[in-house]
């Protein structure tokens, strides 16, 4: 098995907010089956705050730990904070991903951002009434 | 919890015949084989016993034996050390897309060397066609390389007939025959074939040896450069237990050959005709028949292999993916792509390598475990919520 922290075994033996929203506020999608992993994010908003995260991934065991973990680690932020989660800040979250593991399924904080950026584009749009 | 070991394709386990044979060469017997002396003699009976058992396998002369330290060091050898003593023949080699690392590298290695590289390619099961051999032969070509069966999909290669296309056009031809020797039957005659590789821990011998054989009178450049042990073709004192090691596996592979193959096809074939039926969405990677005994391949789609590995393993059940996770290159199996299958199937890439200690409860037991791993990769996989999504809108 690759040399995974403990942490990263957790989230994926269990992953938190795994599936989609109905109807969400803003949607992400980040990464392509050709590099092997794929990330979906849902999330509803509040008053400015990710009321919800949810997240389907197609990837290895550090993709699925690193969905979990965002999801974790952006639920109940504002907008502006769950911008400031980076690759990083997610790899430092989970104790450490494999080097060959840091790039390609480190995308769950940009997956995030494209569903706070879809969300924003909406809202200014004026497509809803926020 | 159950422990289930199904990797054997990347090593099988040492039988204690084998270990029996290697220990006092691990012991008392520990002498150099190259040394004119008690000690020296009885590691060099013990070598060229074990010699005389490879050759035995492949249906050879003890004499065309070389030892190495790997199948990959042995394909090494052949493809750098066969083209380069050819050089001023030619500078032109042609391979296979599905060859094994250690053979498509030291093919590029032989670019990066001035030689140009002609890959030939593989229909959707896998298999080389003899013709594609021939129109990738040109005035320049001095090596040919084909592997007799693919380590990934199990595939069995025409290797008679391509022998048949390099004989008649004069250019010497390596297999690559790691994942065979020892496992079923390899006769370099009725191969016909120059040179080939074999490696102990694909038959129950030990790993860090393997040998190349080529034939009398075919010229060979050494890797290794030092003193004259091998017939001066791979300098080097020798693993002597480990040759020991491999010889007693050969032996044994060879008086054991037709009852394993019988087992091995039976697990095999069943796993290749249940898991399919219990697991929708599963693809059969390589020939359905034509393939090694104890192998078989699949991909899962619509889900990642080394996430299915870890829950495998969580469970106690050992196997392999080449998916592009897996590999420390993250790039999917070049041989999956070279057959044509979609990078997003590819990446679902699952291999079974059954072997003798196995049973068919551990069958029983991959049924039982893989569809709820199956099934709950897939309720988090966007490409699988998106394909349900698809066959209920049309």
């Amino acid at each position: 098995m690759p040399v995974y922290s403990e942490k990263v075994m957790e989230h994926f033996m269990n992953p938190r907010n795994v599936g989609e929203i109905e109807n969400p506020d803003g949607v992400g999608e980040e990464g392509n089956p050709v590099c092997g992993d794929m990330m979906t994010f849902y999330i509803k908003v509040k008053d400015d705050r990710l009321e919800d995260v949810k997240f389907k991934t197609f990837g290895c065991g550090a993709a699925i730990a690193v969905s979990s973990i965002v999801s974790e680690m952006a639920k109940g932020k504002t907008l502006e904070e769950a911008m400031k989660i980076t690759p990083r800040s997610v790899a430092d979250e989970l104790e450490g991903l494999p080097k060959n593991k840091f790039h390609c399924s480190n995308l769950g904080a940009q997956a995030l951002h494209k569903a706070i950026e879809d969300y924003l584009s909406k809202k200014k749009a004026g497509g809803k009434e926020l | 919890m159950n422990k289930v070991y199904l990797d054997n394709t990347a090593t099988t386990p040492i039988l204690p015949e084998v270990r029996e044979a290697m220990l006092p060469y691990l012991e008392e017997a520990f002498g150099n084989p190259s040394c004119l002396h008690e000690w020296g003699d009885t590691a060099r009976e013990g070598m060229e016993t074990a010699r005389a058992q490879v050759a035995e396998l492949i249906g050879t002369n003890p004499e065309e034996i070389i030892f190495t330290g790997s199948g990959t060091e042995s394909n090494n050898f052949a493809i750098k050390g066969l083209a380069m003593a050819q050089q001023k023949k030619g500078k032109h080699v042609v391979v296979s897309a599905i060859e094994h690392f250690s053979v498509l590298h030291s093919a590029k290695t032989l670019e990066k060397w001035g030689f140009e590289l002609s890959t030939v390619p593989v229909d959707k099961y896998g298999v080389v066609d003899p013709e594609d051999v021939r129109k990738a032969i040109r005035k320049d070509t001095v090596l040919v390389s084909v592997m007799h069966a693919n380590n990934e999909v199990g595939t069995i290669q025409p290797i008679k007939e391509i022998a048949r296309v390099t004989k008649e056009k004069g250019v010497v031809f390596h297999t690559d025959a790691v994942a065979t020797a020892g496992v079923i039957p390899v006769d370099v005659k009725e191969l016909g074939v120059d040179a080939l590789s074999l490696a102990g821990n694909q038959f129950y011998g030990p790993k860090g040896v393997g040998a190349l054989w080529v034939r009398k009178g075919v010229r060979i450049m050494p890797l290794l450069d030092g003193g004259v042990q091998e017939g001066g073709r791979r300098a080097g004192t020798e693993n002597v237990p480990a040759i020991v090691g491999l010889g007693k596996a050969a032996e044994l592979a060879k008086s054991k050959m037709t009852a394993r193959i019988k087992y091995l096809t039976g697990l095999r074939d069943r796993l290749i005709s249940e898991l399919p039926a219990k697991i929708e969405h599963v693809v059969v990677t390589g020939h359905p028949q034509n393939r090694l005994p104890g192998h078989a391949s699949f991909c899962v789609e619509f889900i990642e292999g080394e996430a299915m590995l870890m829950l495998l393993n969580s469970q106690g059940v050992a196997v392999t993916s080449g998916s592009a996770c897996t590999s420390r290159a993250l790039q999917a199996s070049h041989v999956l792509i070279a057959m044509g299958l979609p990078h997003e199937i590819a990446q679902g890439s699952l291999l079974f390598g059954f072997g003798i200690d196995n049973k068919t409860e551990d069958i029983d037991y991959v049924l039982e475990v893989l569809p709820p791993i199956v099934d709950r990769l897939r309720q988090m996989s966007p490409l699988y919520s998106k394909f349900t999504k698809a066959s209920k809108g049309g």
